[in-house]
């Protein structure tokens, strides 16, 4: 293994669980609905980072491209359809609250 | 090297920034800006092709979405801001002290890199792997970017008044 690949595991061995721990975080703690949305993200950008340092390393990279783009596919649709729950949830409770949402009526 | 590193601790902090900016408009700003430092970091990694695909719809149709979604909804009024602010400090400001602690961690950590990473074969064209050898993923987009429209269809549907 050359020393620069070495240095490049190391160094995103660092960096790539830091973004996983703050997009888990932001869920976790978030209590607005979008702010919630934006722990997704960051963790599907680290999630991104990681398959290509990943093809990087292995020399994988035609695949590592293909997966990190039907990730990036199923990110944006997941988004959009989660953006809509939240518009639907606004309109029906008039707060982006999730303690709002623990109320289930029939 | 040393540029990776700077674009890595710049992707980190513009995902903080993110996380912790109490106006949403700024965190999605915020957001879009983290996007595009992951892009640079893919083309440095030579994969252009998920570079373009990050920055155009990452950095570019998403942050459409948020503001989209952030304008559907009410904003706070100032009195709410402010109080808002205050006790959502109180749950975030574990955050930067968190991620602090564990770069120090993972610094520190002994990571084994004695083993041998296999040679990979003759470098393949990005688009023949999708096409030929990832046809079930290209499928399974296409079902998601179709559930994901019929769903963003029927949520934004306004209830239609029944004629009396």
């Amino acid at each position: 293994m050359s020393i620069n690949i070495a240095q490049l595991i190391r160094v995103s061995m660092v960096f790539i669980p830091l973004l996983l721990l703050a997009g888990f975080y932001c869920i976790m703690v978030s209590r607005n609905l979008i702010r919630t949305l934006i722990g997704l993200e960051i963790l599907t950008k680290g999630v991104t980072l990681l398959i290509i340092v990943a093809g990087y390393v292995t020399g994988y990279m035609a695949v590592a491209q293909s997966f990190a783009i039907t990730l990036i596919i199923i990110e944006v649709v997941v988004l959009a359809v989660a953006a809509g729950l939240i518009v639907n949830v606004f309109r029906h409770t008039d707060s982006l609250d999730r303690r709002n949402l623990q109320n289930l009526r029939g | 090297m040393n540029l990776n590193i700077c674009l890595l601790i710049a992707l980190t902090i513009a995902a903080l920034w993110s996380i912790m900016h109490e106006n949403l408009i700024k965190a999605a700003i915020a957001l879009a800006v983290t996007s595009i430092i992951l892009t640079t970091l893919m083309f440095r990694f030579a994969s252009p092709l998920a570079a373009v695909f990050e920055l155009s719809v990452c950095a570019g149709l998403i942050t459409v979405i948020f503001m989209s979604t952030i304008s559907l909804t009410k904003p706070l009024t100032q009195t709410e801001a402010v109080a808002h602010a205050k006790e959502r400090l109180k749950r975030f400001w574990y955050l930067p002290v968190l991620l602090a602690a564990a770069a120090v961690g993972l610094g520190l950590a002994a990571i084994p890199l004695n083993f041998t990473i296999p040679q990979a074969p003759a470098p393949a064209n990005v688009r023949s792997v999708l096409w030929n050898e990832r046809q079930l993923d290209l499928l399974g987009q296409v079902v998601i970017i179709l559930a994901g429209v019929f769903g963003v269809v029927v949520l934004f549907k306004e209830k239609v008044k029944e004629k009396s």
